[in-house]
C-alpha cells in the first residue's frame, strides 16, 4: 500500500504522467502515512485530505483526457502555513489569524497546482516564521522525525519534518534568515533558499519583506531543482520579482564541479561551530575537491556583523508588517470599549512572546532618534556584506559553510533568545545579500543527527549551486 | 466676516492683524498642504477601481484591505499624473522612494500608509497666483488615501456612538500631496493659492479638484510673527477645512487666537487643530503626549522609482497651457492686467475670448461679457464666430448693452445666431428722432426733475438723475434705447 511513499517527486510525476499509477492512489498513500504518523510529529497544522483527493482526481482526469497535468503531476506537496490558500485557513501558527480564510492563493500555490502538484495540507512553523525551532507555534511544537526529543529547526520546521518523515516528497517553506536551510539541515533533507526576487512573494504572509523568500524542501537535490523550476519566474503581482527568464535547473544538475572554484568562508567555519559539524563540512569540502573543484579559503569579513544587522532589519520590517493584525478586518478580535483598547487587547491575546519581542525591538529600532543608530546602520552593514560577498565572488564561484552551528537540539535547550538567534549565524548573510543558498545533508554528527552543509552562490547562480549540491549529495551517499 | 474673538482687526490687505491694545502689527504666515486625489481608473497599488462614493466596501481587493500576503504594485498612470502636476508647478522630477508611515488607525488597512518621505517625486516648484505673487512649493509626492470611519448612533461622532464602521472604498486611492512653503500672508492669499492650484490640477487632467467630494483637501499651517520679524512663529496645523470659505475663516480665527495668546504672554503650542465650521473655531486635536512617531522607513515591497528622463520630457512636452500662461495670453490680447482675467481663465473661457477677439470682436466687450454674462452652463459650447458677431453688432450700435446681454443668453441656450435672435425680438437700433420724441415726453412728464438736472453742479447728483431719466426712457422704449446714447442726449440738451 505504500509503493510510492518515500519515492522522489520526479519519479512520482513520471509514473503518473505515464499512467503507471494514478495521482489518486499516490495521494491516498501519502494521506494514510500522514494519518498514521503525524500525531507525535505535528508537522501539519491542517491536512486537507478531501481537497487533496479532489485535486488528484482532477490530475487523473486530465491524463485520462490525453492531457498533461505538468511536471509535478500527482506529486503530494506540503505548504508552510504562511502561504495563502484560497478558502483554506492560513494561520502562520498564530492565534491572531484565528478563523481567517484567504480569498486568494499565493502565486506559488497557483504555480504548483498548475504543474499538477497536489497540496495535502498546511505545515507548522514558528509563529509568523519567527524562530529557529518551531517551538514558537501557537499549535504546539513540531518534533524532529529523526529523534522526537529534538526540535526540527525552524521556522519551517513543519515542512522540513514532513519531508523527513516521508509524509510528502517535497514541501514549500519560507526563509528570512535561514528558515528553510536550518530545519533542512536539522532534519536531514535538502532545503533551498533562492535568490531574492526569483520566486514571487505574493501570498506569502510577510515577516521581513526585504529578506523573505519562498523555497523548496526535498529529499533529493534533483527534486529541489524540479520544484524551483515550477515556482521560479517573474510575477507582476510582486514588485520585487526579477523580470528574467528561468533557466532549466534540472538540465544543469549533472554539470559537475570540475574546475569550479569553491571558497570556504573563514568567518563561518571557526569559532562557535560544533566540532562534529565542522568535521562534516571539512569532509564535504574534501569531496568537492576530489570531484575536481578548486578549493580555497576566503574571507568575507562583514558576515560577522550579519546577525546584529539582521536582528534590527528583520524586526523593524516585522513591526510594520504585523501592524495590520489589529482586530478590525480579519482574524482574532478581543472586544473592548474603545478602538485603541480593542486593538491592544487583540494583539496582547493574539501574539506569542517571541512575536511581541520582535515587534518591540523593531518599533524601537525605527523610532525617531534611534533610526540612524540602529536601522540606518544595519542597512549600511547590509551594503558591506553585499560588497564583501561580491569581492569573494571575484575569486570563487561557490562558498561553503555549515548550515547550522550544531545538529538538532533538545526542546527547551535554547530558552534564552540570544542563544537561539545564534543558530542563524551562517544562514543570515545570504538573506541580507539576497543571494541563493542551499543546505545539503552530509552525514551525521556525534549524536547521529544529520549535519547540513551550506553552499552559497551569487544572485541568480542557482544552476551552479544545484550542480555543486548534486555532487555533494552523491558523495554523501544520501542519493539513492 | 464677524470677529468672534477680541477686538483685533484685519489690516487693509488682509495679511496682518493690528492689536487694539498695544497697536502692534502681527503678520499672518500660512503654508498649505494640499491633498488631491488623482483621476486614475484604479488605485495607487492595485487594480481595484478608483471611483467616488458607491456602496461601502465594494471597490476593494486584497491589497486595498491590506490582507496578509498581499503586495502593492505601483500604478504608473498615477505616477504620470503626479509628474504632470510636478512639472506644471516647475518642480524637479527626481528618482524617489516610497516609505511607510506607521500609525494605528482603523481606516488604515495595513496600519501604515505608503507615502514618500525623504525622497519625494517632485521637489522645488512654485505657483504663480493671478496677482502675480509667486508661492514656493517644497514638494509634491505620491501617497495612498485611507478609508473612512463612520460612527453609528449618538450624534455621528465617535464619542457616544454605538458602533463604528469602516468603508475601505477610498483606501488606496492615489493622492498627490503638494506641500507649499510658508509664503502666504493671510486668508485671502491662501484662498487664491488653493483656487489657483485647483485650476492647475484640473488643467493638467490630474484631478477633478472637487473640495465638496473630498478629492481636494487642504491643511493649513498657520503662525503669526511681529511684522518685519524674519523668524517664523510656532505654527499650528489646521485640519478639517472643507471649502475655500472655511479655509479663510479658519485662518482668520487661528491667527487671532495666536495673537491673543502671545499678547497675553503665553506661548503657542505646536499642535494639530481641527476646524469646527459650525462654531467658527479651531479645537485642539492631539495633545503632545499622544504625538505620533511615524517610524518612516523605505517600503521594502516596492522598488525605488526612477522615472526615465525620456518619459519625463514626454510628459512635460504634452502639458497643456497652464492658467498663469493663459492669463498672460488673454491679458495681452485684451490690453489689461493678468489679474483682471483670472475669472475668465478659471472658468476655462479664455480660449473662447481669444478666438472672438481674433475674429475681430472688441476685446473690452468680449472680456466684459465673459466675466459677467457667461458664468452659465453651455458657455463653453458657444461658437466664437457667433460671439464675435454679437459683439460687432453691439459695437456698431445695432444692439444696446442690455439687448446684447439678452441675445447672448439666448445664444447660449438656443445655439442660434445673434442676428436671428435680435431680429425675432425686434431689437433694432432706434433712430435719433424716435429717441428725441421719447425724451421729450419724459422731460415733459418730470419737469421738476429736469429742472433739478439742469441746475445740478454736483456730479453725484447729476449722475443719479441721469440714471433716473435713463430708466424712464428705457421703460418708455421697452429697453430698446441705448443707455449710453440717452445719457449723451441728456447732457447735450441740458447744456443747450
Amino acid at each position: 500500500m505504500t509503493d510510492w511513499v518515500g519515492r522522489s517527486a520526479a519519479d512520482i510525476a513520471a509514473a503518473v504522467r505515464s499512467g503507471e499509477v494514478t495521482a489518486r492512489s499516490v495521494v491516498d498513500e501519502h494521506l494514510a502515512v500522514i494519518d498514521a504518523g503525524d500525531g507525535p510529529i505535528n508537522a501539519f497544522n491542517l491536512v486537507t485530505a478531501d481537497a487533496a483527493r479532489q485535486s488528484a482526481d482532477a490530475v487523473d482526469a486530465t491524463i485520462a483526457a490525453g492531457g498533461d497535468p505538468g511536471p509535478l503531476a500527482g506529486v503530494p506537496v506540503a505548504l508552510k502555513d504562511n502561504l495563502c490558500t484560497r478558502g483554506i485557513p492560513t494561520t502562520c501558527s498564530s492565534r491572531i489569524l484565528e478563523g481567517w480564510r484567504p480569498p486568494y492563493d499565493a502565486t506559488v500555490v497557483q504555480l504548483l497546482a498548475s504543474a499538477g502538484a497536489v497540496s495535502v495540507g498546511k505545515t507548522n512553523l514558528d509563529e509568523f516564521a519567527m524562530g529557529s525551532s518551531t517551538e514558537n507555534s501557537a499549535f504546539g511544537p513540531t518534533r524532529n522525525p529523526r529523534d522526537p526529543s529534538r526540535v526540527p529547526g525552524g521556522s519551517s520546521g513543519g515542512s522540513a519534518a514532513a519531508v523527513a518523515a516521508g509524509f510528502t516528497p517535497v514541501a514549500l517553506g519560507s526563509d528570512t534568515g535561514g528558515s528553510i536551510r536550518q530545519p533542512a539541515a536539522l532534519c536531514g533533507v535538502v532545503g533551498l533558499k533562492p535568490t531574492y526576487g526569483l520566486v514571487s512573494r505574493y501570498g506569502l504572509v510577510a515577516f521581513a519583506s526585504s529578506l523573505d523568500q519562498i523555497g523548496p524542501f526535498s529529499a533529493t537535490v534533483a527534486d529541489a531543482a524540479l520544484m524551483l523550476g515550477v515556482i521560479a519566474g517573474h510575477d507582476p503581482a510582486d514588485s520585487t520579482s526579477i523580470p528574467e527568464p528561468v533557466p532549466s535547473y534540472t538540465e544543469s544538475l549533472s554539470a559537475g564541479v570540475a574546475g569550479l572554484r569553491v571558497g570556504v568562508v573563514r568567518e563561518l567555519t571557526g569559532e562557535g561551530i560544533a566540532p562534529d559539524v565542522a568535521a562534516r563540512v571539512n569532509a564535504a569540502v574534501a569531496a568537492l575537491s576530489a570531484a575536481g573543484a578548486e578549493v580555497t579559503e576566503v574571507s568575507v569579513p562583514a558576515v560577522t556583523y550579519g546577525l546584529s544587522a539582521y536582528y534590527l532589519i528583520a524586526p523593524a520590517e516585522a513591526s510594520s508588517n504585523l501592524a495590520r493584525y489589529d482586530g478590525v478586518r480579519f482574524g482574532l478580535r478581543v472586544d473592548a470599549p474603545t478602538t485603541d483598547a480593542m486593538m491592544t487587547a487583540t494583539r496582547t491575546a493574539g501574539f506569542g512572546a517571541e512575536v511581541k519581542r520582535r515587534i518591540m525591538l523593531g518599533t524601537y529600532a525605527l523610532s525617531t532618534g534611534y533610526y540612524d543608530a540602529y536601522y540606518g546602520k544595519a542597512q549600511r552593514v547590509r551594503t558591506l556584506i553585499a560588497r564583501d560577498f561580491a569581492a569573494a565572488y571575484d575569486t570563487v564561484d561557490v562558498l561553503v559553510s555549515p548550515t547550522s552551528p550544531t545538529t538538532a537540539f533538545a526542546f527547551g535547550a535554547k530558552a534564552d533568545p540570544l542563544s537561539m538567534y545564534l543558530n542563524d549565524v551562517c544562514t543570515i548573510p545570504s538573506n541580507l545579500a539576497g543571494h541563493p543558498a542551499i543546505s545539503v545533508p552530509f552525514g551525521t554528527g556525534d549524536d547521529a543527527m544529520p549535519v547540513g552543509v551550506q553552499l552559497m552562490a551569487p544572485a541568480l547562480a542557482e544552476t551552479t549551486l544545484l550542480s555543486a549540491a548534486a555532487v555533494l549529495e552523491a558523495a554523501s551517499g544520501v542519493a539513492s | 466676516m464677524t470677529d468672534e474673538r477680541s477686538g483685533e482687526s484685519v489690516e487693509g490687505d488682509g495679511t496682518t492683524l493690528r492689536s487694539p491694545t498695544t497697536g502692534d502689527v502681527w503678520e499672518i504666515v500660512v503654508g498649505l498642504e494640499v491633498h488631491a486625489e488623482l483621476a486614475t481608473a484604479t488605485k495607487l497599488f492595485s487594480a481595484a477601481p478608483n471611483v467616488f462614493g458607491g456602496e461601502p466596501n465594494r471597490n476593494i481587493d486584497p491589497v486595498s484591505l491590506g490582507l496578509p500576503g498581499s503586495l502593492p504594485v505601483l500604478n504608473h498612470r498615477a505616477v504620470e499624473l503626479a509628474m504632470r502636476v510636478g512639472l506644471a508647478l516647475g518642480c524637479e522630477v527626481r528618482p524617489c522612494v516610497f516609505a511607510r508611515k506607521n500609525y494605528f488607525y482603523p481606516d488604515m488597512p495595513k496600519d501604515f500608509q505608503i507615502s514618500q518621505f525623504d525622497l519625494p517625486l517632485n521637489v522645488d516648484g512654485q505657483l504663480e497666483l493671478p496677482s502675480g505673487q509667486i508661492a514656493g512649493i517644497e514638494r509634491a509626492h505620491l501617497e495612498e488615501d485611507t478609508g473612512k470611519n463612520m460612527h453609528v448612533g449618538g450624534d455621528g461622532r465617535i464619542h457616544g456612538a454605538e458602533a463604528s464602521l469602516v468603508d475601505y472604498n477610498r483606501a488606496g486611492v492615489p493622492l498627490i500631496e503638494i506641500v507649499g512653503r510658508p509664503d502666504l500672508r493671510g486668508a485671502e492669499q491662501a484662498r487664491q493659492y488653493v483656487a489657483e492650484l485647483r485650476s492647475v490640477l484640473v488643467a493638467v487632467g490630474a484631478s477633478d479638484g472637487k473640495m465638496e467630494e473630498g478629492s481636494l483637501r487642504v491643511d493649513a499651517n498657520v503662525s503669526v510673527r511681529p511684522l518685519g520679524d524674519p523668524e517664523l512663529g510656532t505654527r499650528c496645523e489646521i485640519k478639517n477645512v472643507n471649502s475655500l470659505r472655511s479655509l479663510g475663516r479658519a485662518i482668520d480665527y487661528e491667527a487671532r487666537r495666536q495673537v491673543d495668546l502671545l499678547e497675553a504672554g503665553e506661548r503657542v503650542a505646536q499642535e494639530t487643530r481641527h476646524w469646527d465650521d459650525a462654531n467658527g473655531r479651531t479645537r485642539s486635536g492631539r495633545s503632545k503626549e499622544q504625538a505620533e512617531d511615524y517610524r518612516y522607513f523605505p517600503e521594502p515591497d516596492l522598488v525605488p522609482l526612477d522615472p526615465d528622463p525620456a518619459w519625463v520630457e514626454a510628459v512635460r512636452a504634452a502639458l497643456p497651457p497652464l492658467p498663469a500662461e493663459r492669463r498672460r495670453r488673454l491679458a495681452d490680447a485684451g490690453g489689461v492686467a493678468p489679474a483682471a482675467v483670472a475669472l475668465h481663465v478659471e472658468r476655462g473661457l479664455d480660449a473662447l475670448a481669444l478666438a472672438a477677439m481674433a475674429a475681430g470682436a472688441d476685446p473690452a466687450r468680449v472680456l466684459n461679457h465673459v466675466e459677467h454674462n457667461l458664468a452659465v452652463d453651455g458657455a463653453h459650447d458657444l461658437d466664437a464666430g457667433a460671439f464675435a458677431e454679437l459683439v460687432a453688432m453691439e459695437t456698431g450700435g445695432e444692439l444696446t448693452a442690455t439687448q446684447a446681454k439678452q441675445v447672448l443668453a439666448d445664444m447660449v441656450t438656443s445655439g442660434r445666431s445673434a442676428r436671428d435672435i435680435a431680429s425675432e425680438r425686434g431689437f433694432e437700433a432706434m433712430d435719433t428722432s424716435e429717441l428725441d420724441s421719447a425724451l421729450d415726453a419724459v422731460i415733459a412728464e418730470f419737469a421738476d426733475d429736469w429742472a433739478a438736472f439742469c441746475a445740478a453742479d454736483d456730479p453725484g447728483k447729476r449722475k443719479k438723475l441721469t440714471g433716473f431719466f435713463t430708466g424712464k426712457v428705457m421703460a418708455a422704449t421697452q429697453g430698446r434705447a441705448d443707455g449710453r446714447a440717452v445719457g449723451e442726449a441728456l447732457t447735450r440738451r441740458a447744456a443747450g
